[in-house]
């Protein structure tokens, strides 16, 4: 096998492939020939790294240099001074590692509080080449449960270990694989979920882009323990590098015969196929999800019976999220003491964030439970942009709720994110600003609920748009405090009487932020104001006459010709015509322009 | 074509040396041959090459071949540095690829540092 001095790690995962790095493989592969060095130097194309703000990512070991922001006409740069010279390109380097000091990753304030154990090979290793996995220790753990373990002691191992559910129950996995094991069935399944349908969640993406291998093996895992011998993997169709490198995983572990009949001479057979999610959120629903693999519509049905004893074709079932399962062959390896030595009381090991919203890092971050929301946003996330105060963080996407700054010392684990009123949900952490209005966060994921509610219930169905439509009312100003009142009480019976968890936890966005800034409601409702200047209906542009200089270019950028004036003297906007656009504000030199 | 665990653990051990380039930088044994133009024009890049080769040959473990910019001493290139965990670094001069692979069989694998191509010896 062929040993390559230099390997440069570029990273494809979606975030940065969007960014362009597709084309900076090319060019380096392109340059590395035109200098001679195609036989000494290895291109990786590897999973997210997680710096997602400052891709494309390319990194060059053994030096460990971290480039960002990488553009193909810097790439001959690198190759003809790093790779050819040995001269580090130091102003591509992250901005942390300025000199010819690198600094190694691991102490970067990014990744210092990091752990990373779902993510341990995203960035490391090539996704697509089962050879490197397996020289991570890959499959030895599949080796040692299927040798020298029996299904009762993998399930007491889980047990032990403390981990839970990574989608956002937090439901304990291995009493889940207990409950499956102990079904009496001629056949039983075990299914994936990632079908990641947050919006601002991409955990499981970057998983399964980064370390595909890492899910079977565990599915692997599950199904000696609970007795089955197929699974399937529900992933979204709009995933299509997940899909891919999904697909050449699965092909070249049943090459190995890691995935099949007699796996590794023992005996054991397992088979596993992917099956494409058409976008709907409700089949992120572990019912909702197995009747669409069943090939019928997504909708969820009620429980019991539970999945473990009548899930998939009406057959013993288990269901666990990608992080999940990212998280197994470890726990197998190492041990669950060592697992169990990670987070807080009841909240066992790591959980991976997808950063996003007003923060200066945007990305992927593993931290051990019991972090607190203010190391993540302010040292691993880089705080809030632009001097810009940090207001509130939501976690939990449509089904959890708002944090705001009151709570930002509260260790992170599922306990405690539910009782500050919201959820660890599958991971998606949005940081807002002081730009941003509560109540219109709150109208963005009911709109999201009404769209993805399936209708098979009615609390649900009319529920949700019941909701949204109190919302709208109050961010146009036209609400009473009686729709408060009606608000409330939609949100307790919603909670209640819908079927599923889509429709009972829809209303968590709007409790929360009732709970922490109902003066926002108020200042809507009953001084038709809206405190952070989003409401387009309550705000209204003016120009203040003592700084117009009457230079015009305001009325030059209205579209709707509402600013009137002559030259050298004050001008006035129409309130009628204005669009509120902002675009006269945008364009004024003199900061004469305000909104109310 | 279908593995059993002994194969796994071959291809573990084999596919080893190409990843742990990327995990580990401090332990090991490390080749640094120093790159700058003094370096290349000296013939630092066969020599290089020849290190890369022999290393892959002996399918020797954590042994990193890696280079460098100028040591500031280019009238004795191609300089190539040995360093073996807990062992003082050794500095070779004027390298050749012949020199390279007696350097690897003798210094690297049997733990001899060849004297007469030393820094020390040169001067």
């Amino acid at each position: 096998m062929k040993i390559y001095r230099s390997h440069v790690l570029v990273c494809g995962g979606t975030g940065c492939t969007s960014s362009g790095s597709k084309q900076i493989q090319e060019e380096l592969a392109k340059n590395l020939k035109k200098y001679g060095l195609e036989d000494e130097v290895q291109i990786v194309q590897t999973g997210c790294f997680g710096l997602c703000a400052i891709g494309p990512i390319v990194v060059v070991y053994p030096e460990g240099s971290y480039y960002s922001h990488v553009k193909p006409e810097d790439v001959e740069e690198i190759v003809s001074e790093h790779l050819l010279k040995g001269r580090i390109v130091t102003r591509l380097l992250a901005d942390e590692r300025v000199g010819d000091e690198v600094k190694p990753l691991e102490e970067v304030d990014f990744y210092k509080k990091q752990k990373r154990v779902a993510l341990r090979n995203c960035g490391v290793i090539n996704p697509e080449n089962i050879d490197e996995y397996i020289a991570m220790d890959g499959y030895t753990a599949l080796n040692k449960v299927l040798t020298e373990m029996t299904p009762e002691d993998v399930i007491d191992i889980i047990k032990r270990s403390g981990l839970r559910g990574r989608g956002g129950g937090g439901f304990p996995t291995g009493l889940k694989w207990d409950f499956a094991h102990k079904a009496v069935g001629d056949k039983k399944y075990v299914c994936c979920n990632a079908d990641e349908g947050d919006p601002g969640a991409f955990m499981d993406r970057s998983v399964l882009e980064g370390d595909p291998h890492s899910v079977i093996e565990a599915m692997a895992i599950a199904a000696y323990a609970i007795g089955a011998d197929e699974g399937y993997i529900y992933v979204r169709a709009e995933y299509p590098i997940a899909v891919d490198r999904l697909k050449i995983a699965i092909a070249q572990a049943e090459e190995y015969g890691l995935l099949g009949e007699d796996i590794l001479g023992t005996g054991f057979n397992f088979k596993l196929s992917i099956r494409l999610g058409a976008g709907a959120f409700v089949c992120g629903e572990e019912t909702a999800l197995m009747t669409s693999i069943e090939g019928n519509r997504g909708e969820p049905r009620p429980r019991p019976p539970f999945p473990a004893n009548k899930g998939l074709f009406q057959k013993p079932t288990i269901l666990n999220n990608v992080e999940t399962y990212a998280n197994i062959t470890s726990i197998i390896n190492n041990g669950p003491e060592w697992f169990a030595s990670m987070g807080t009381e009841r909240s066992k090991g790591t959980k991976v964030f997808a950063l996003g919203g007003k923060i200066q890092n945007t990305g992927l971050v593993e931290i051990p439970m019991g972090t607190t929301l203010r190391e993540i946003v302010e040292e691993i996330g880089g705080g809030v942009p632009s001097g810009k105060k940090f207001k509130a963080a939501q976690t939990g996407g449509p089904s959890g709720g708002c944090i705001p700054a009151e709570h930002l010392d509260v260790p992170i684990d599922y306990d405690n994110l539910i009782e500050i009123g919201s959820m660890m949900g599958s991971g998606g952490l949005i940081v807002m600003d002081e730009d941003t209005c509560m109540v219109d966060i709150a109208k963005f994921f009911l709109e999201f609920t009404v769209d993805e509610s399936c209708g098979k219930c009615t609390p649900c169905r009319v529920g949700t748009r019941r909701m949204l439509e109190i919302l709208t009312k109050i961010t146009k100003g036209q609400a009473t405090m009686a729709d408060l009142d009606k608000l409330e009480e939609l949100c307790e019976h919603l909670k209640s009487n819908s079927l599923c968890a889509l429709g009972q936890t829809a209303p968590n966005p709007v409790i929360s932020t009732l709970r922490y800034f109902r003066d926002e409601y108020i200042a809507h409702i009953v001084d038709k104001k809206c405190p952070a200047g989003v409401c387009k209906d309550l705000l209204q542009y003016k120009i203040d006459p003592a700084k117009c200089k009457g230079c015009t270019l305001c009325s030059k950028v209205c579209p709707a010709g509402a600013i009137t004036g002559t030259v050298k003297e004050p001008h006035k906007i129409d309130p009628e015509k204005c669009l509120k656009c902002g675009a006269c504000m945008e364009k004024c030199k003199f900061g004469a322009i305000y909104k109310e | 074509m279908k593995k059993s665990f002994a194969d796994l653990m071959e291809i573990r051990n084999k596919t080893l040396n190409r990843v742990n380039l990327r995990v580990d930088r401090e332990e090991g044994i490390r080749i640094v041959v120093g790159m700058a133009t003094c370096g290349i024009a000296a013939g630092a890049r066969p020599v290089l090459k020849a290190f890369s080769e022999e290393v892959s040959k002996r399918e020797l473990q954590g042994v990193t071949v890696a280079q460098t910019g100028c040591i500031g001493m280019c009238r004795l290139e191609p300089i190539v540095e040995v360093t073996v965990p807990g062992e003082e670094k050794v500095t070779y001069v004027h390298m050749t690829p012949e020199k390279a692979a007696r350097v690897v069989a003798e210094h690297i694998v049997n733990k001899q540092p060849v004297a007469e191509y030393t820094i020390g010896a040169a001067e």
